[in-house]
């Protein structure tokens, strides 16, 4: 039984794969370019580090991330209706289906009208990951991958790793349990020890390589995450409940493909340091 | 080289069976829950693979709780559509206290589902388009990966669909095994499958389903308003509340059960947990059989019967004199402080002959 799991999965997996590791396909006469608009969205310096992951084959390990820059919040509705109307390929009326299912931009009232309910600094949601990666070129600009989200997102409001602090590991599951805060403007709380803002409660956000989340069905291929989460896990500790709070955030990278247009994720852009 | 985070599903799920360290022992799972069936006329899990399904797909009736849908009776093994969707929505956690529950189709426990041994199943699983989080879902009466988690595995406003073919006869939880998993069944996600063995249980006059389960608020019990989920508390088994069906009123005044004397009587009875086992038992009846676990052996004249969490059983009894029986779990700090009280009105004439209170 165990081999068929694996079979059933890696076939799974390997679709989902594929999907992503496509450039974007080529259909008709439907416009691959994609135009430059000018964004003054403000980033911020994120300084080269090291975190220590809590899940994959490193779990555990400390895997180093370069310095780059991010977005100080996700993209909002405003900033994506100035790419739209230099890519008018990307509007609702006439994305391709296979790089954005019908959730995308549902909310939206026309191709260049906004949402009536969300605020046009709320962040812009009912995204795919190819149109999340056209905006980022549009700007000159990149999706920040795994390592470098949850590298960010381990900063509380003082320090660079907040990991080891239980009041932290709460907030982060608290966010969980906020409803709707994807129709309100961004910046609702402050900004992390980075200058970062919403990294938690407000929208899911895409990266580079989400599809790296796998979904397996069986726990003891992957010997690390089993006796990591499980085995050991049992005595909990702070390390461990960071791993709670986690597990949401991977649990959402694994569930989504690249077409998936949904009502709470959006993203936000990165952009690497030219030495 | 890319480098991948694995996800295990499986391995969520299998943290409630505390077995997952130590696998190894465990030679096979997938028909040890017909092992030491005393009960006649139960197919083996082999025979029950080769009924074939007959006819076209059907939609199942799936019914919220305390209701059950009609029995299977004696029909055939069939084709059946089981349509579930997770829903995430404030309600009565206690009387002026709320919470923000995550369920399978708005209601704790989820709709309780019935089938036969032999029907194929597909199951649709869709998750509501304004849920904040991914859900899934592992039924135990699935033979196969997960139990269905990871086919199932729906982000929001998404729906994923997997087949089974139901197996084994017996009484079955169902629950959430997203992760991080002990939070979404904290959070209420949870229900009972009921596979019917061939010809059908006996007939009863009323059935009912009840689940118990565990919560865990920031305030404690009794703090009025809504209330957050409290990860420390349930890292350390501290539940502020321990209740029947999602809330300490489901079972009392206008919604208690309501039954016949003479009438028999059954309840699918489940603990969705997440960490606390039932000392289920009614006060002032005796239960005439108890299918032990919610498999196939069948115990009488029991008092109190022991129902581990991710697990259940199926209690039957008749009640014979008019009054209020009372639900409880017999751990009776939690009836008393933590909410597991739940009540039946039997009505019906005075029988003396049975109990009579002298003056
Ligand atoms: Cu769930």
């Amino acid at each position: 039984m165990r081999s068929l799991v694996t079979v059933i999965l890696s076939v799974l997996l390997l679709s989902c794969n594929k999907v992503t590791d496509t450039l974007i396909p080529q259909s008709g006469n439907w416009v691959d370019t994609v135009y430059p608009i000018v964004s003054e969205k403000k980033m911020q310096l994120i300084d080269a580090g090291s975190y220590k992951t809590f899940f994959g084959k490193d779990s555990g390990s400390f895997v180093q991330v370069k310095s780059f820059y991010l977005d100080e919040t996700p993209v909002t509705n405003k900033e994506y209706l100035s790419f739209l109307k230099k890519n008018p390929q990307w509007t609702r009326s006439q994305v391709l289906r296979l790089l954005a299912d019908t959730g995308y931009l549902h909310n939206w009232q026309g191709d260049y009208e906004m949402p009536a309910n969300a605020a046009p600094d709320a962040p812009v949601t009912n995204i795919s990951w190819y149109a999340a990666r056209a905006y980022a070129k549009s700007v000159g600009k990149r999706l920040p991958t795994i390592d470098e989200w949850e590298f960010v997102g381990a900063a509380d409001q003082v320090s660079k790793n907040a990991s080891d602090k239980p009041e932290f590991v709460d907030y982060i599951v608290k966010s969980l349990l906020k409803r709707m805060m994807y129709l309100k403007p961004v910046k609702q709380e402050a900004a992390n020890f980075y200058g970062i803002y919403d990294m938690y409660g407000m929208v899911w956000e895409w990266t580079e390589d989400f599809s790296a989340v796998m979904i397996t069905g069986d726990s003891r291929d992957d010997k690390n995450a089993n006796e990591g989460l499980f085995c050991a896990g049992s005595a909990a500790t702070t390390q461990d409940l960071k791993n709670y709070a986690a597990f949401a955030r991977f649990a959402m990278r694994g569930s989504v493909r690249a077409n998936y247009c949904i009502n709470n994720l959006g993203f936000r852009c990165a952009k690497n340091i030219v030495e | 080289m890319k480098k991948q985070f694995f996800l295990s599903t499986l391995g969520f799920a299998a943290i409630f069976a505390l077995t997952s360290c130590n696998q190894g022992n465990n030679p096979s799972n997938t028909t040890s829950s017909n092992s030491g069936s005393s009960s006649s006329g139960t197919v083996t899990v082999v025979d029950a693979e080769k009924i074939v399904a007959e006819g076209q797909f059907e939609e199942a009736k799936l019914t919220a709780p305390p209701n059950v849908p009609p029995p299977i009776g004696n029909r055939k093994a069939k084709k059946l559509i089981v349509r579930m969707e997770t829903i995430e929505k404030v309600g009565e956690l206690a009387d002026g206290t709320d919470y923000t529950f995550w369920t399978f189709d708005g209601t704790v426990p989820g709709s309780f589902i019935r089938a036969r041994v032999g029907d194929d199943i597909e199951f649709h699983l869709k998750n509501n388009a304004n849920s904040t989080v991914a859900h899934n879902i592992d039924l135990h009466a699935v033979n196969g990966p997960g139990g269905g988690a990871a086919a199932s595995n729906a982000a929001p406003g998404k729906e994923a669909v997997f087949s089974f073919k139901a197996l084994n006869p017996g009484l079955y939880v169902y629950h959430c095994a997203t992760a991080p998993v002990p939070e979404h069944i904290a959070n209420g996600m949870y229900g009972l499958i009921l596979i019917e063995p061939e010809g059908g249980l006996p007939p009863v006059d009323k059935e009912f389903y009840i689940m118990q389960g565990d919560f865990y608020t920031k305030g404690k019990n009794g703090a009025k308003g809504l209330q957050q989920f409290d990860i420390e508390k349930g890292i350390a088994e501290h539940p502020d509340y321990i209740v029947f069906n999602g809330s300490t009123r489901s079972l009392l005044g206008n919604n208690a059960l309501q039954v016949k004397t003479g009438e028999k009587v059954r309840i699918y009875f489940g603990v969705g947990g997440p960490n606390i086992t039932s000392s289920f038992h009614i006060i002032g009846e005796i239960f005439d059989k108890v299918y032990v676990e919610g498999g196939s052996t069948i115990n009488e004249h029991v008092q109190t019967t022991l129902v581990p969490a991710g697990g259940s059983a199926i209690v039957e009894f008749t009640p014979t004199v008019p009054g209020d029986l009372v639900i409880v779990d017999h751990s009776l700090f939690r009836a008393f402080h933590k909410g597991t009280i739940g009540k039946i009105k039997v009505t019906g004439p005075e029988n003396p002959n049975v109990f009579k209170a002298h003056k």
